[in-house]
């Protein structure tokens, strides 16, 4: 089964640069009815016909969950990447019509807590935009640390720090300015749980951090998609469906089973859920595994893969699929 | 559709009844003449027209009746309904999934009028109209979610999702097969299955989390569970044992077709938008062999369904000492002939 498989048609009814790498969209509804109200944290998986490539790439949902009459998304251009965000960038304009799926959440509130902390990164910061406004809405106590390149790449610090000026903390890397996060954890009340959203060398400062600390480790969350790298093309076959083909450079394998034709499940696409683990038959080279969710000895067992990140140099890989 | 809601009782004088058309719509567990685990889960989008899958949350003519002896549970006993602080907003998301589904499904029963956060809701079957703020506590007689399943049949577990894994952490239960809300309230979805035998060992359950941690927004899922009851009593609750457990003890060979029911669960697999918790509705159909043998194809597959069923299962599902009786009453309604695949009658 894959979240995809239950999608939302949607137009395109803003688009707002927000500084030179971060560009919002606003999506509404095809038929101009309401759409799902989520939860904070959620993300929507856009699909992209980006020429012959349909890519589907999941960004989280920054607007408010109780908004019912248009979501919107933040996306940060990476040039460097395989092309899903230059494509939103470059080639969506306003009046497109585009289909989305159905909001899902691996990064959700812990309910108990008495205090949300949150530590975003960059481009991080939009899950929590929603959280916010969603404990905005529930008298929920949270407090914001937003750690960003200079004041013209913050996007939406000034919207926060107004909103919420006694909540949010904000440091620009490039005036020296750094979280001190030690004395930040140490002075935190029973109760609290910490949200990290951000680059990886962050998640893991954060979550190393408060695990020498001691803080439990139901209390530390944290959302990192990776998303899929290129790689050299190689020779899938799928055994169940009988069919055999090749991935693509800078298609990732999951893809390229879509775009054979074949209904994989899937939820993250970026290695993290575990919705799309299938089993490897054969392997005649070796498997590049690139998600963090298979355990360190079923990646050494050769007999799982990710086909969201994961990739495979050699002859031929043969899946259970 | 209209629906012509019986007078009838789950305790002591029984008058509960089935229509022929209650009979006809009867959730039949059993897609072959044997039975075994297994995740027999599959999508919650609707089902044949007038069948209990239909409907989000079916309405049936036993609506009234279940709802005044759910009244009567909750009077003798509060903890049947609880919910910890974490899960108001979840109940508010229940509340929201049954008020849309049902006067959408049944806008001749129910209707919601909603303007912004003013809602106005009228139950017609149970004479309730009720104007109220969506997420203000303040404005309904209960919490969100006793006051939505004080109006809606079957069971009802709310489950928190965290650290990978389901929680109890409220519920409304009242029509259980011998499981405890006070004692499971808090418990995660291993702990909670902790008494089932034969299933950890098979990886059921292990499996069945991860189903259950996938289903999205808009993705109903359900599957059906079925024990042995005897006399139609909804409330077969380990706090009502010394009540109930020794009418088990009351079966002859005379009165086995009347007084033992199939008991079938419709269990649905929501998830809440809001919270981003699950609902898990135990929905309780009950047949009495007598009216079961009327379809022909159902007395035949039962008869081979009890008559073979693991020892492990029948104690554990309460009907081992039973069995005898059960299966020489159900073997007369079984001629040998073969049975056709799926639930449904020939």
């Amino acid at each position: 089964m894959s979240a995809g498989t239950n999608k939302i048609d949607v137009v395109v009814t803003d688009i707002v640069p927000l500084n030179e790498l971060v560009t919002r969209f606003k999506f509404e509804r095809a038929d101009g009815g309401l759409l799902p109200t989520f939860s904070g944290g959620a993300h929507t998986v856009i699909e992209m016909k980006d020429g012959e490539t349909t890519r589907l790439n999941p960004y989280s949902l920054m607007s408010d969950p109780a908004d019912r009459h248009a979501y919107t998304i933040s996306v940060r251009r990476d040039d460097a990447g395989r092309g899903g965000s230059l494509f939103l960038h470059k080639n969506v304009r306003i009046g497109d019509e585009m289909v989305i799926s159905y909001p899902v959440n691996l990064f959700a509130l812990d309910l108990r807590a008495r205090k949300h902390l949150m530590i975003a990164g960059g481009i991080g910061i939009t899950p929590f935009l929603a959280q916010i406004k969603q404990l905005s809405a529930t008298n929920g106590r949270f407090e914001l640390h937003y750690a960003c390149r200079n004041q013209a790449l913050g996007s939406y610090v000034d919207d926060l720090t107004t909103a919420h000026p006694n909540n949010v903390h904000v440091y620009f890397d490039d005036d020296g300015q750094a979280l001190d996060l030690e004395n930040l954890l140490d002075g935190q009340p029973l109760g609290t749980h910490i949200y990290i959203c951000g680059p990886k060398g962050m998640i893991n400062w954060v979550r190393d951090t408060a695990e020498r600390l001691g803080w439990p480790r139901e209390a530390v969350h944290y959302e990192e998609f990776l998303a899929p790298q290129s790689g050299k093309p190689f020779t899938v076959k799928l055994a169940k469906s009988d069919l055999e083909f090749e991935v693509g450079e800078h298609q990732s394998l999951l893809e390229a089973i879509e775009a054979a034709g074949v209904d994989a499940p899937y939820l993250c696409r970026g290695g993290a859920c575990g919705q799309c683990e299938t089993d490897v038959l054969e392997a005649d080279g070796e498997i590049l595994h690139r998600d963090h969710w298979l355990e360190d000895d079923e990646k050494e067992s050769g007999k799982k893969i990710m086909p969201c990140v994961s990739r495979f140099e050699g002859r031929i890989i043969v899946l259970d699929r | 559709m209209t629906i012509q809601f019986n007078d009838e009782t789950f305790r002591d004088d029984y008058t509960f009844t089935n229509s022929e058309r209650a009979i006809k719509r009867f959730p039949f567990p059993f897609h072959e003449d044997s039975y075994m685990y297994s995740v027999n889960m599959e999508q919650h989008q609707g089902g044949p027209e007038g069948s209990i899958y239909e409907k989000r949350f079916d309405v049936d003519e036993h609506y009234i009746s279940e709802m005044k002896d759910r009244a009567l549970v909750l009077d003798e006993d509060p903890l049947r309904c609880q919910s910890l602080p974490h899960m108001t907003l979840a109940g508010w998301d229940l509340l929201e999934l049954i008020m849309v589904s049902k006067s959408e499904d049944y806008p001749d029963l129910f209707e919601l009028h909603r303007d912004g956060n003013n809602w106005h809701w009228i139950n017609k079957p149970l004479g309730i109209e009720q104007k109220f703020v969506f997420m203000d506590e303040s404005t309904l007689p209960y919490g969100p979610m006793e006051y939505i399943t004080r109006q809606t049949q079957g069971d009802f577990a709310l489950l928190d999702q965290r650290d990978e894994n389901l929680w109890m952490d409220a519920g409304m239960v009242t029509t259980q097969a011998d499981w405890s809300l006070d004692f499971d309230i808090g418990m995660n979805f291993f702990e909670w299955h902790a008494p089932v035998p034969k299933a950890h060992e098979m990886g059921i359950f292990k499996r069945a989390l991860k189903f259950l941690l996938n289903i999205q927004q808009g993705m109903p899922a359900r599957r059906l569970n079925w024990t042995m009851t005897v006399n139609p009593l909804l409330d077969t609750s380990p706090e009502n044992y010394h009540k109930w457990g020794a009418q088990k003890t009351t079966l002859t060979p005379e009165n086995v077709g009347q007084k033992q029911y199939l008991r079938v669960e419709l269990q649905t697999f929501f998830r809440l938008p809001r919270s981003n918790g699950m609902v898990f509705p135990i929905r309780c159909y009950l047949i009495s062999l007598e009216d079961l043998v009327t379809i022909p194809k159902w007395g035949r597959r039962l008869h081979r369904v009890i008559r073979d069923v693991p020892e492990e299962l029948a104690t554990y599902k309460g009907f081992i000492d039973n069995r005898p009786l059960i299966v020489d009453y159900l073997s007369k309604f079984d001629d040998g002939a073969p049975t056709s695949d799926g639930v449904w009658p020939d």
